[in-house]
């Protein structure tokens, strides 16, 4: 195991305890059960408590886990028969985003999301998840092309944010993620969308306009990182923890506030502990939101859609 | 309409310039220009030398966009509350109130322009740097859709520095609400122009400023998504000359048209007449 995150430290260590034993037992022929047993029984009763109490920057270092499930592992547990489309047909594609058609289950749908790297030189390539327009661009292409054939559009998302750069800003980035706003919002066909990882602010929600939002337990969902609301608001990086807890960025928080739909549940330890189960839940997940929405009549989908985004927001009226 | 008059430049001499007490002078920060500041005033603060121009607050946008006496401010009593218990937010609040004088980040009402009815909502920088809460988005949603029900053309004086960090994800999702009363108003073929202002960024120019119909830019102004810093900092060099101005924006196709405000009712007026089928101005406006 590569990378641990520091609270996963007493975990990493019993299954290296347990993976002794049980290479010990094999080179020498010995029956180790009785001592590898417990120690299992305790290691997953550890995970349990370790991952029920997670602080939110905890939540935060989950949701970035470099061996979490990233869009195309589900594209390849929750989906089959996928078929990657590329391009805006504009400028390029961007590698940042993925999508294309494919099945979940029987049904055909437009599946968009964003895509990390799982090492330095697909991270390079892949901007490390975080779109240029033309990734927003393409998504809105393929979102269209969903509706015209009548399939619902699932999106992954999972950014750090829209990317900071001089080519991003010079092709409109802002423009790109407003004009993917209001295509969403118009779109005439049902649409889940789903936090898997990080929900980082434009670059997410440029994603998210949805019927449904599902959001993974370990996601996180923000309208800045801690680290650049620490910046701000305290000229300091290193209180991240503070701006973390204030943000209210977990799924629970977010569930609380009317944000997000519905909390898929993962794996003890994390998806990245068991990314079969956690793709099963959220196969499930998916399939149940589309049951739903798929016999709505298109308006009452879009009014609905409308409806359920107006809600959000509390202020005073005198 | 007195706005639309052009300042003619008189000459201040070295006698006159004595008589005048010290706090009447005013100077421009792009090229050091020193004149009455009067005159700056009277000229919609901009620079009468190099056309700087400065910020002006939103009851000055809404002389400048509507008919004298005709506005009516709509929705002015909302007022954000810290739905996330986000530490100091309260106090900010409190502050800005007194220090900006409106009671959040963004002014809405009714009037017309050259008799033409319109929703007005001008953002008000100096509330929290103009940034988007619950209440502006509420503010938005409700002008847009009182633009649809009565088909009366949408306009919005953007400046703002994005979405409201103490009002967390509540506040990335106002670029949502927003967007879902604007995008019926196109279907209805309803006018809705977006003016964007020094400096538009983060969530607003993600949203409903740059879904205008006609996208207009006040010369010179800052927009883009990534604050120049931020973009900065991630590149580790300095920006070119002139990016993520009006101009530079104007030249990547973002914004249709820069407008300088001596222009911007008149602009805004002959387009609304046309888009909606009514007689042209008077040639003398
Ligand atoms: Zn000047």
């Amino acid at each position: 195991m590569a990378f641990e995150l520091e609270f996963e430290k007493p975990l990493v260590d019993l299954q290296r305890q347990i993976a002794h034993l049980k290479r010990l037992a094999e080179e020498q022929r010995l029956d180790v059960q009785s001592e590898v047993a417990p120690l299992e029984q305790k290691l997953s009763e550890l995970r349990r408590e370790i991952y029920a109490d997670l602080t939110p920057m905890q939540r935060v270092l989950v949701a970035r886990h470099p061996r979490r499930p990233y869009a195309l592992d589900y594209l390849r547990t929750v989906f089959s028969d996928f078929v990657e489309l590329k391009g805006d047909r504009l400028f390029r594609d961007d590698p940042a985003i993925v999508a294309g058609w494919a099945r979940l289950g029987e049904r055909s749908v437009v599946v968009i999301g964003q895509q990390k790297g799982r090492d330095m030189k697909e991270n390079l390539r892949r901007n490390f998840g975080m779109p240029h327009p033309e990734g927003y661009r393409k998504a809105l292409r393929l979102m269209h092309q969903a509706a015209r054939f009548q399939a619902p559009v699932v999106t992954l998302i999972d950014t750090p944010g829209a990317f900071p750069g001089l080519g991003a800003e010079e092709r409109g980035q802002a423009e790109a993620i407003a004009r993917n706003l209001e295509g969403m919002a118009r779109l005439e066909t049902p649409f889940v969308a789903t936090i898997i990882g990080e929900g980082g602010s434009g670059g997410a929600l440029a994603l998210g306009l949805a019927d449904r939002v599902l959001m993974l337990e370990n996601a996180i969902y923000s309208v800045i990182s801690p680290e650049g609301c620490a910046a701000i608001l305290w000229k300091d990086a290193t209180q991240k923890e503070r701006a973390a807890q204030a943000l209210r960025l977990t799924a629970t928080d977010l569930h609380e506030l009317g944000i997000i739909d519905e909390i898929v549940r993962e794996p003890d330890g994390g998806a990245h502990a068991d990314p079969d189960e956690a793709g099963r839940a959220l196969g499930e997940a998916l399939d149940r939101a589309l049951t739903e929405l798929e016999p709505v009549p298109r308006d009452a989908l879009l009014a609905a859609r409308a409806e359920k985004f107006l809600r959000m927001g509390r202020f005073v009226e005198a | 309409m007195a706005w639309f008059r052009k300042e003619r430049r008189e000459r201040t001499t070295t006698r006159q310039r004595l008589e005048i007490p010290a706090d009447a002078w005013d100077k421009c920060d792009q090229c050091g220009h020193t004149d009455i500041r009067d005159k700056f005033d009277r000229n919609l603060q901009v620079c009468m030398e190099c056309g700087h121009h400065r910020r002006i607050d939103s009851r000055r946008y809404v002389a400048i966009l509507t008919d004298p006496g005709s506005f009516t401010e709509l929705y002015g009593t909302l007022g954000s509350v810290d739905v996330l218990g986000f530490e100091g937010y309260p106090e900010r609040i409190a502050v800005a109130r007194r220090k900006a004088g409106t009671q959040d980040a963004i002014l809405t009402g009714h009037g017309t322009l050259t008799g033409v009815p319109i929703n007005l909502g001008v953002m008000e920088f100096g509330f929290m740097g103009g940034s988007m809460g619950a209440v502006v988005g509420e503010k938005i949603a409700r002008l847009a859709r009182r633009s649809l029900e009565e088909r009366v053309p949408l306009i919005i004086v953007s400046a703002s520095g994005g979405a409201r960090m103490q009002e967390g994800a509540m506040s990335l999702m106002q670029l949502a609400k927003t967007s879902v009363t604007i995008a019926p108003l196109k279907q209805a073929g309803i006018p809705f122009i977006s003016v964007v202002t020094n400096p538009t960024t983060g969530g607003v120019s993600a949203s409903y400023a740059m879904q205008g119909d006609v996208n207009i830019a006040e010369p010179g102004a800052v927009v883009g998504f990534a604050g120049p810093r931020v973009i900065k900092q991630t590149i580790g060099q300095d920006l070119p000359d002139g990016f993520q101005t009006a101009e530079f924006l104007l030249e990547h196709g973002m914004v249709d048209i820069v407008v300088a405000r001596h222009e911007l009712a008149t602009t805004i007026a002959r387009l609304l007449r046309m888009m909606l089928r009514r007689e042209p101005l008077p040639a003398s406006s």
